[in-house]
């Protein structure tokens, strides 16, 4: 990385910063300065908990493959051959009582299971049963860690999703990525440390909103948000320069800038100055990093075909996978990448087709690019949704192409890879249903804390003080599933 | 060991060494320590010593200092203002000298963005500078705080802390019209409305004796929380939801409690339990909102109209009611002739086949036949619209007929009634338009409907469905379907059949279409209802079948139909203009009250004990004999002796001026709060607040006069900084970044581009293309402002809930109450200011203007420093302009077409006089002089 040099004999304004780091002579050995903290985080390391992470860390980054909207887990990794027995007649009793679905659903009692819309198989030397929708997944199934007896609280979308991120229903606390980049700091110095993408099917017919609590700081300081990458357009707001004015004529006009600023810093003596040179300074880095970290050109064809046709198009699923790769290499530490459209209501026999097809290619190729690269051995890959299906339709059992599932919190599946995970295991089960958990529950605050757990961080000691009291990802519950750890 | 009685049994007074919770804080036991080994946390050596001395002086027990009342709240202050006699007070002890009195320039910018949020004019700031007369800086002060944008500065933080939109947030995110309540706001600041007024207005205006329009408009602040419309969403949890965020927003903004916490379970430290939590919600239980769907204007709502709305709203319905009277006048002249009308009116309807004088279709080949039905040849077509325009000579057309005919070329041998496979059709929309103006099809009725395919879906508005006809498994007659417009039409007529339903093919092969001005058509109920009423003996008819046959008999008159037309045309004018007006939703309280319970873990559906409206026990009580209802709570929170409200408005005043509140915590004064750096001047200030009338100026001139506010910013020393970082003691005046909000009125404003046109709907000002498209998968489209509203002031920027304005970093989300100020400083900001069109836009007018005012750089420097710096720069600083300028004027002079780029972003025209290279020149000049640290920056 090359630094711009203010003229050949001055330092640029960051050397020029740590400078005032190393001589210490106006603000003392205590460098309380408010710049202090933030500036640091700029320039290397910088954790927000002093302890993190300890030695047994195995991953040092994530790339969360979020897949919003709810995935049938009955009809991607959850086989269930009782479905195909009992479809099309009335659940049996004993599994649904006293389960609150959502209002879509009256009368659970009176529902008719449906079978998996396609035959299961057994995959790779772990044998792990993957449906038919998945045949590229189905390829990298040794790598994999299936959980399949997820559970959670909530049952409508907004309110699981930021459970599962955030660890509450109710918008308005850190988010994973947030708490990660708190706890850990971030490792490069061009990029934000926590970013976050999205897309959607083609032709989908679901409209859910992807809300910015997502990636949100909370009451963390505004820092620890996810960067929103933009879906179209410059993927970072306002990173052109104003029309007509070249990146030269920029950074003469940044020198100056910094001369002048550097002129206030000296005869008001206020800390945050010196912060604002460098933020100025990381702006510009970022007008020539952002473009680079874009250009898909120093990418072999081979590769890109692996991640599959749409690779190329912005805001696309693929286009997603492969810029998280690129984020990690660049040192960010957090990548969320949301595909919204898994809500099939009444759409399961045509759009799960596509959404599969959107999203199966590309999440194989990036577990299978970060192999190849030795990323994958400290990069923890999480793919999963906010809640699994129910295991009984939603729609007439006689209209095969409306048929849908509702929502369903009570058992669904995730699966993990890379990262300091068992490749290649089954972890926990449902019943012969999919409805319940029957064995080795993990419920979301143990799911989180498992994470936490294995970028090096202690659930319990990862806080944050607000409002009077210590706030923590896992509220206080929380337990590492020891089972699935490498 | 929560209370006194319990605490005590641990400890000994007076002796640390023998109490047990010495013991327990210093162990070597990890079974016995305190805190737990296993809570991670331990006390240090210096808080454990504080501990002990305690002890040692007695244990002396009180309860939290912002719950206790004002005592011994000092007086007497020798004629000095009180604030700088609390603060050098401190900073004698703390042995730190306080800086001088700031430069004037410095101050003239400083106090006018604070009290305006807008920079001072030359103009003001010569003035100020040259006045040295007794007195100026307080006129100085008197005259910001009489300025109409006073309350636009001071409304942004309110609609923080009150959650202010202009739409519900969730998915959906329709849009709302709660601006009103916003420009009250402004209008309450400018018209110094005592806070406690503003408080119970908004908390409860409706509940006042007869409440004035702005009483109850106050009380939309409550009903700026989200409102969810998302499809599955059960109806009480989101009324609930809504009751809570009611709740916990009072909670933050008068009491300073975090109330959320209790929706769960009793506050961990502070004495509010889940009890008090549901007390509090109970006041805000009873509005008659069930929560269902996601109406932005879900009532109760005001209609807030404009004194000259109001006098075009009286306008219209008195032609309304004009028209309505003409109506019935002639009613009554002509209901003599109703008796011979009868006798002579034929049974059988009559209609006339229309002959066909242009038809159309997308695809198929139309042909007219002898019979004037209409037959689609050629292609077979998936889907298929067919045109067909008519002049009927009758006048008034009561009902319409289509005939779908059998044809040889059809299938099934030609029994069908198209080419499809099985000879049906599906007719998706059934079109008319009459002399150039669609008519809307009231009903209509058909000789069969094929299970759902009603005949009523060809005017649903809706593509995917529609009319079919096939029985028992196939088609093999002809049908007919007769539409009923809502009034009587007449000619040219224009029908168009849309057949767009998914199933192909199903296209009308051969049609035709009548007409009648039967007043009473034959097909359908009414028509036959009418035929029955008339064979009754007119003694014998009810009244509902006199009222039908008056009806028809009066639609039968050509002059009554235009009258009828007329009053039709004054009520549609009359709703559309209602329509206009925005509507606010406000508040009311139900009749019949709702019972109001624990609701276990805060779940709708999970309640416990049932409690009544009431407050906390550690507070005081509410005003014994009255209804507890949102009235008494506003007053309660407003009372003389409540120890919170004035304290936490006083601090959060405090923090919009110097950066942080003297309580840093400015959302929480409970327990865990920060202790006040300034105990004896927050009651100060809190108890002069009451005591003046809660007169929200008083307290603001009071602490803008204060030598403390007035201090210059300069850290001058290692050993200075060091004695008080985070400048809490206020040795040194206030130096933070500006709210993102003002970067943009003050670019505005020194570009002279301002519009300063205070109030009315919101606007959108400059935003990258696809945000709010991305943000809603294409649902919301961005239209900008264009002309003059877009250079309005940032306050009427409008929020989108879900992804807010992309101009304004660092903001409040406007999701929930946002009482804290954020002052991050991130390169996203940068990019903003750097790259924004608003600032080059801003940057090219101050160019502009600086250039026609001064023919050379050097007094071209001046003008825009004056502006943007109220001051003029030092030789240092102009030899880095001038070199800045210069490598400017060398590239545009190289680039030409850079330079006409550069000027041309933004709407607004520039001045072509100007040469392009110049203007261009100094525009970058000036975009970088937007960006100094001095311009971002109060100091």
């Amino acid at each position: 990385m090359s630094y711009h040099i203010l003229s050949p004999d001055a330092p640029s304004p960051l050397q020029n910063f740590q400078r005032s780091i190393n001589r210490r002579q106006f603000f003392g050995k205590s460098a309380t300065g408010i710049g202090t903290a933030a500036l640091a985080g700029l320039l290397g390391s910088e954790s927000g908990a002093a302890s993190f992470p300890n030695e047994k860390a195995k991953a040092k980054r994530v790339i969360y493959l979020f897949q919003n909207g709810g995935p049938t887990h009955v009809d991607t990794f959850d086989y269930k051959p009782l479905l195909t027995k009992l479809h099309g007649t009335q659940l049996p009793s004993g599994y649904a009582e006293g389960k609150r679905f959502s209002t879509m659903t009256k009368d659970v009692s009176s529902k008719l299971v449906l079978n998996s819309l396609e035959p299961f198989a057994r995959h790779g030397e772990s044998g792990a049963w993957v449906s038919g929708l998945f045949p590229h997944t189905a390829k990298i199934a040794d790598e994999l860690c299936f959980i399949k007896s997820m559970h959670t609280d909530a049952v409508n979308h907004a309110p699981a999703i930021s459970f599962m991120l955030s660890g509450a229903q109710i918008p308005g606390r850190p988010t994973l990525g947030a708490w990660l980049t708190y706890g850990l700091g971030v490792e490069g110095a061009d990029l934000p440390g926590f970013v976050a993408m999205t897309s959607i099917s083609k032709g989908t017919s679901c409209g859910q909103i992807f809300y910015d609590f997502y990636w949100g700081s909370g009451f963390l300081p505004s820092k620890y948000q996810g960067s929103k990458f933009r879906g179209m357009g410059d993927p970072v707001l306002y990173l052109k320069n104003p029309d007509g004015i070249d990146p030269k004529l920029r950074r003469g006009m940044l020198d100056d800038l910094a001369a002048l600023n550097e002129i206030k810093y000296q005869t008001t003596g206020d800390p945050e100055i010196e912060t604002r040179i460098a933020q100025y300074e990381m702006a510009y880095r970022m007008q020539t990093s952002v473009p680079d970290l874009t250009d898909f050109s120093d990418e072999p064809q081979h590769i890109l075909d692996m991640y599959g046709p749409d690779v190329t198009e912005q805001g696309s699923y693929a286009y997603n996978c492969i810029m998280a790769r690129r984020l990690i290499e660049r040192g960010v530490r957090f990548v969320q990448c949301m595909h919204a459209g898994w809500d099939q209501h009444n759409s399961l026999t045509t759009e799960l087709y596509n959404q599969c097809r959107d999203t199966d290619q590309a999440s194989a190729a990036l577990v299978t690019d970060l192999k190849m690269r030795g990323l994958l051995d400290d990069t923890l890959v999480i793919w999963g949704g906010e809640f699994g299906r129910t295991p009984f339709i939603q729609g007439d059992i006689n209209n095969r192409p409306r048929w849908g599932r509702d929502h369903h919190p009570y058992a669904f599946t995730t699966w993990m890879a890379g990262g300091g995970v068992k490749p290649g295991i089954t972890y926990g089960a449902s019943d012969d249903l999919g409805f319940n958990v029957a064995e080795n529950p993990v419920h979301v605050h143990d799911f989180q804390a498992t994470i936490l757990h294995l970028l090096g961080i202690d659930h319990e000691k990862l806080t944050y003080r607000f409002q009077g009291r210590q706030f923590r990802l896992t509220d206080v519950h929380g337990h590492v599933v020891k089972d699935i750890l490498a | 060991m929560d209370d006194e009685t319990s605490a005590k049994r641990f400890i000994t007074p007076g002796d640390a060494d023998s109490s047990e919770l010495m013991y327990r804080l210093q162990t070597d036991d990890p079974d016995e320590l305190m805190p737990p080994a296993k809570s991670h946390r331990a006390l240090s050596q210096k808080q454990i010593d504080t501990v002990k001395r305690w002890i040692n002086e007695g244990a002396p027990w009180g309860g939290h200092w912002a719950f206790e009342s004002f005592v011994g709240v000092e007086h007497d202050f020798q004629g000095r203002n009180p604030v700088d006699v609390f603060v050098e007070r401190k900073l004698k002890e703390l042995n730190i000298s306080p800086n001088k009195t700031a430069e004037k320039h410095t101050l003239i910018r400083r106090v006018s963005l604070d009290i305006t949020g807008l920079p001072p004019t030359p103009e003001e700031v010569d003035m100020f500078v040259k006045d040295a007369s007794p007195g100026a800086w307080e006129r100085t002060v008197d005259r910001l705080l009489a300025s109409p944008h006073f309350g636009e500065r001071m409304a942004w933080d309110w609609l923080n802390a009150a959650r202010y939109a202009d739409t519900n947030g969730y998915q959906g995110d329709r849009e709302r019209t709660m601006w009103p309540w916003r420009d009250w706001v402004v209008d309450a600041y400018n018209k110094n409305l005592p806070f406690d007024q503003f408080t119970i207005w908004q908390l409860a205006g409706d509940l006042l004796e007869n409440p004035t329009e702005e009483q109850i408009l106050a009380t939309a602040f409550n009903r700026n929380h989200m409102i969810n419309g998302e499809g599955g969403r059960i109806a009480e949890e989101n009324r609930v939801d809504y009751v809570f965020d009611m709740t916990e927003t009072m909670g933050t903004v008068w009491l300073g409690l975090t109330l959320n916490c209790c929706r769960c379970h009793d506050h961990k430290f502070d004495p509010v339990t889940q009890k008090d939590y549901y007390s509090f919600t109970a006041f805000f239980n009873q509005t008659p909102v069930t929560g269902a769907g996601g109406d932005p204007q879900m009532k109760p709502v005001l209609a807030v109209a404009t004194t000259d709305q109001k006098q075009r709203e009286t306008e219209l319905s008195n032609n309304y009611k004009k028209a309505l009277d003409d109506q019935s006048a002639y009613a009554r002249k002509i209901a003599p002739l109703q008796k011979e009308w009868e006798k002579n009116y034929s049974s059988e309807t009559k209609w006339t086949v229309l002959e066909p004088i242009s038809v159309k279709a997308t695809k198929t080949t139309l042909t007219v036949l002898a019979d004037q039905s209409v037959l689609a040849g050629g292609e077979n077509p998936d889907r298929e619209t067919h045109t067909v325009e008519y002049q009927p000579a009758t006048e008034s057309i009561t009902a319409f007929k289509l005939e779908v005919l059998q044809h040889e070329s059809f299938t099934n041998s030609g029994k069908g009634l198209s080419r499809s496979d099985s000879g049906n059709f599906v007719l998706s929309e059934f079109e008319v338009t009459a002399a150039g103006k669609p008519v809307k099809i009231a009903s209509a009725v058909a000789s069969f409907e094929q299970g759902g395919l009603t005949i009523n879906k060809t005017f649903d508005g809706n593509a995917n469905s529609g009319w079919a006809v096939l029985q028992q498994g196939k088609v093999d007659r002809p049908h007919e379907g007769v539409f009923f417009p809502d009034y009587p039409v007449k000619g040219p007529l224009r029908i168009t059949l849309r057949h767009d339903s998914v199933h192909k093919q199903h296209f009308i092969g051969r049609f035709r279409i009548s007409v009648t001005d039967d007043p009473a058509p034959k097909a359908g109920k009414s028509g036959q209802a009418f035929r029955d009423a008339l064979k009754t003996p007119s003694e014998k008819r009810s009244k509902e079948q006199n009222a039908l046959i008056g009806k028809t008999f009066r639609l039968s008159e050509p002059v009554y139909r235009k009258l009828q037309a007329t009053t039709r045309r004054a009520k549609n004018a009359l709703d559309t203009y209602k329509k206009s007006i925005p509507k606010v939703m406000v508040m009311e309280d139900m009749i019949n009250p709702r019972k109001n319970f624990i609701l276990n873990q805060g779940l709708y559906d999970s309640p416990q004990d049932e409690i009544t409206a009431a407050v906390p026990s550690f507070l005081p009580p509410l005003e014994p004999n009255k209804s507890a209802n949102r009235l008494a709570l506003a007053n309660w929170l407003v009372s003389s002796d409540h120890p919170l409200t004035a304290r936490v408005t006083v601090n959060r005043i405090w923090q919009m001026i110097f950066g942080t509140g003297l309580v840093k915590t400015v959302e929480d004064f409970g327990v865990q709060s920060e202790y006040p750096v300034y105990p004896g001047l927050l009651d100060w200030l809190a108890s002069e607040f009451i005591e003046s009338g809660w007169d929200v100026k008083h307290l603001l001139k009071t602490i803008y006069t204060s030598e403390t506010y007035r201090r210059s910013s300069v850290i001058h020393s290692p050993s200075f900084y060091e004695s008080d970082p985070q400048n809490r003691y206020l040795a040194r005046g206030a130096r933070f970044r500006l709210p993102s909000w003002m970067i943009r009125d003050q670019a505005l404003a020194v570009s002279g581009l301002l519009n300063p046109e205070t109030g009315g709907a919101s606007f959108n000002g400059y935003q990258p293309p696809g945000i709010w498209e991305e943000a809603t998968f294409g649902k919301k489209k961005y239209q900008q402002a264009t002309g003059d509203d877009l250079y309005r002031r940032s306050l009427y920027v409008f929020w989108r809930r879900i992804v807010g304005p992309t101009m304004f970093f660092a903001s409040s989300k406007r999701q929930i109450c946002e009482v804290k100020i954020p002052k991050t400083n991130t390169p996203m900001h940068a990019l903003s200011t750097l790259n924004d069109v608003t600032y080059v836009e801003a940057a090219r007018h101050l160019a502009e203007r600086a250039l026609l005012s001064a023919s050379i750089d050097i007094d071209r420097y001046h003008f825009v420093s004056e502006r943007l710096l109220a001051r003029h720069p030092s030789s240092e600083e102009l030899s880095i302009w001038t070199r800045a300028h210069h490598r400017g004027r060398d590239y545009f002079q190289s680039n030409p077409a850079a330079a006409s780029s550069l000027l041309d972003m933004g709407d607004s025209k520039r001045d072509e006089s100007i040469p392009a290279v110049e203007h261009a020149a100094l525009t970058n000049l000036c975009l970088m002089l937007l960006n100094l640290d001095e311009t971002l920056n109060k100091e």
